[in-house]
């Protein structure tokens, strides 16, 4: 297995568009709509290219997922594309009765997820995005760990029969490696066997995991990491026989500790009476430090030292 | 009236010192809104340094006019304008940005003087309707200002608002538009077209009045005759050019959000110097 500690390559968002652009070649239904944000959301090309299949409604959220909706229930292929922070907020009540009520199979693109925005601070953070889309009935939610997830859950998407959301993020990554080179929404990835602790992890935090595990090797801890791309439906087949596997588990996002990958682990463990040590690396329910992305997530140990650090603390 | 703390020519001065200071900070910060701050400048000058009825000693006082920036991205000049009155050290910008700092990319109360977090467009104007109907529930005559950018414009909370102001006949508020025509994705009519706004707000119920967002005689002269008619609320739209100030910069779409480099930031700054070499007190 290969190593690559420093990050340099392709943000999954330019992976998405890259790929989205291949689909829209071929297929003149495919659509992307846009709020102000085809710059941001690296779709400048799609629309200079297919600007028959691009569709500007401004900077208007709420009528970006209206517009999706109908727009899929006439058989377009859509993809609405707008930071995950208004898309997930201001737009919630067009998502949940438009799109998923009303089952129009649109597929909703939040780029600049998480903490991606930095500095910007907490209007432009989404760390709710997960917790809210969870509770609402008819939706998958995919959070794809690297270039590879990315590209292929845009395909899996493609011509899809029912609404799915896409959490993307601006910062560059690495492709990982994987030890069953299959994609399937829904199906958690192995990115590396274990006994000692399982980490599941999704989105940009995969690579943190995958760094400290490599770490740990060297003092003889077998870390199991697993991409949970899929946050909804939770793959608890593979949650629970990992659990049974390993000693400890740990769960890791770039999310607020409510409502999101840590929780829906910890209540399915509870659910199955599996009881070990538990440590959920989330951010805290508190007014978010300023910085940029890393020093963000770095100051609440989501990063490979501060998972260094409770992996140590949990298997003692 | 009584005579004015500033003249049009020290506003004047002012605004090309805090250009420069918006640009310096930005540079530092290697983050933020250059366009955008610079287009609204000169009107957040005459806000807080002859319009509103609020010091550094009077940010908690309930009979404060308020100002609440709907466009928050230009965060950089509300802050920058804010050190320049007086309501916290200019050297504390110094920190904007970084890590552990108060002073983050969009308004947030943790800074003295600022009155709403904001930063996601669409908010302003509905907190400032708010604002202003509580002044009239209390019998208080503090007026309440919101500036809001014209591609913003889009967001359908600013129409339910605009609705609902008309409607309380809230003419102790005032909406200014920061009309430079552009938004992130380029022109603004080319985007969802926001022409006509004056019209619009008009058959709103709302009423109207166009100013030239650079020129501080003439903001110092539509601001200070709120409301422009009794029981309306109003707008205020202001002709802006983005990036006003530095040549390369003005009417490009691509300052947005660009941070200058070490070479266009000095050239930047010596235009602003000429400018202010040119400038007779
Ligand atoms: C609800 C929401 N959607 C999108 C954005 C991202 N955004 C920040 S600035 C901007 C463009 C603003 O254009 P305009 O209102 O014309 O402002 P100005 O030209 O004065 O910068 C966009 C889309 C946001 N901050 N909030
Ligand atoms: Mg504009």
């Amino acid at each position: 297995m290969t190593t690559k500690t420093t990050i340099s390559g392709i943000a999954n968002q330019q992976i998405f568009a890259n790929t989205l652009v291949e689909l829209a070649r071929n297929d003149k239904d495919v659509y992307a709509v846009t709020s102000d944000s085809r710059g941001s959301g690296k779709l400048e090309a799609f629309g200079e290219e297919m600007p028959e299949q691009i569709v500007e409604v401004g900077i208007a959220e709420q009528n970006l997922v209206g517009v999706a909706a109908g727009l899929a229930s006439t058989g377009k292929k859509v993809y609405a594309v707008s930071p995950s922070c208004f898309l997930s907020a201001r737009a919630i009540e067009q998502i949940k009765n438009d799109i998923c009520y009303s089952d129009n199979p649109a597929t909703m693109v939040g780029i600049s997820a998480g903490v991606s925005y930095g500095a910007l601070g907490s209007t432009h953070h989404s760390i709710h995005d997960l917790a809210v889309l969870r509770a609402i009935n008819n939706i998958s939610i995919v959070v794809p760990a690297d270039n590879y997830e990315t590209d292929m859950v845009v395909n899996a998407t493609y011509g899809a029969m029912h609404p799915h959301f896409i959490r993307l993020g601006k910062r560059p990554l690495y492709d990982l490696p994987r030890l069953d080179n299959t994609f399937e929404i829904g199906k958690a990835s192995v990115i590396k066997n274990g006994t000692d602790l399982v980490i599941f992890a999704n989105g940009e935090t995969v690579c943190f995991a995958y760094e400290a595990a490599l770490e740990l090797a060297k003092e003889g801890i077998d870390v199991a990491i697993i991409s949970m791309h899929t946050i909804k439906p939770l793959d608890e087949k593979a949650i629970l026989k990992w659990c049974n596997k390993c000693a400890a588990v740990m769960t890791v996002e770039e999310h607020s500790l409510h409502g999101g990958l840590g929780e829906a682990t910890a209540t399915l463990l509870m659910k199955n009476s599996i009881y070990k040590p538990f440590k959920l690396l989330a951010i805290p329910d508190e007014y978010t430090i300023t910085g940029n992305q890393l020093e963000i997530l770095g100051h609440y140990d989501i990063s490979k030292e501060g998972i260094y650090k409770h992996a140590k603390t949990i298997l003692h | 009236m009584s005579t004015p703390k500033y003249t049009d020519s020290e506003l004047t001065i002012k605004s090309l010192h805090y250009r420069k200071q918006v640009l310096q900070y930005i540079k530092k910060a290697n983050a933020g809104h250059t366009g955008g701050s610079l287009s609204c400048l000169d009107i957040l000058n005459v806000l807080y340094n002859d319009v509103l009825n609020v010091n550094p000693h009077t940010i908690k006082h309930p009979d404060r006019d308020r100002y609440i920036q709907s466009k928050g991205h230009s965060v950089e000049a509300l802050y920058v304008v804010l050190a320049g009155a007086g309501f916290y050290p200019e050297s504390e910008l110094e920190k904007m940005g970084q890590y552990k700092s108060h002073f983050i990319g969009h308004p947030t109360k943790k800074i003295p003087g600022v009155e709403q977090n904001t930063g996601g467009l669409g908010h302003g104007l509905p907190i400032a309707c708010g604002t202003a109907l509580s002044a009239k529930k209390d019998g208080k005559h503090y007026k309440v200002f919101t500036l809001l950018g014209d591609g913003e414009m889009a967001e359908g909370s600013n129409w339910e608002a605009a609705m609902f102001a008309a409607h309380q006949k809230l003419d102790n508020l005032v909406a200014i538009i920061d009309r430079n025509t552009l938004q992130i994705t380029g022109r603004t009519k080319d985007v969802v077209n926001s022409d006509n706004l004056g019209d619009k707000f008009t058959a709103f119920g709302w009423a109207f009045t166009e100013m030239d967002g650079h020129n501080i005689s003439d903001i110092r002269n539509k601001l200070s005759q709120i409301p422009l008619e009794p029981t309306k609320p109003s707008l205020v739209i202001a002709n802006t050019v983005k990036g006003k100030g530095v040549s390369f910069m003005e009417d490009e779409r691509k300052w947005h959000h660009k941070v200058p480099s070490d070479e266009e930031l000095t050239l930047a700054i010596s235009e602003i110097d000429n400018a202010l070499a040119t400038i007779i007190v």
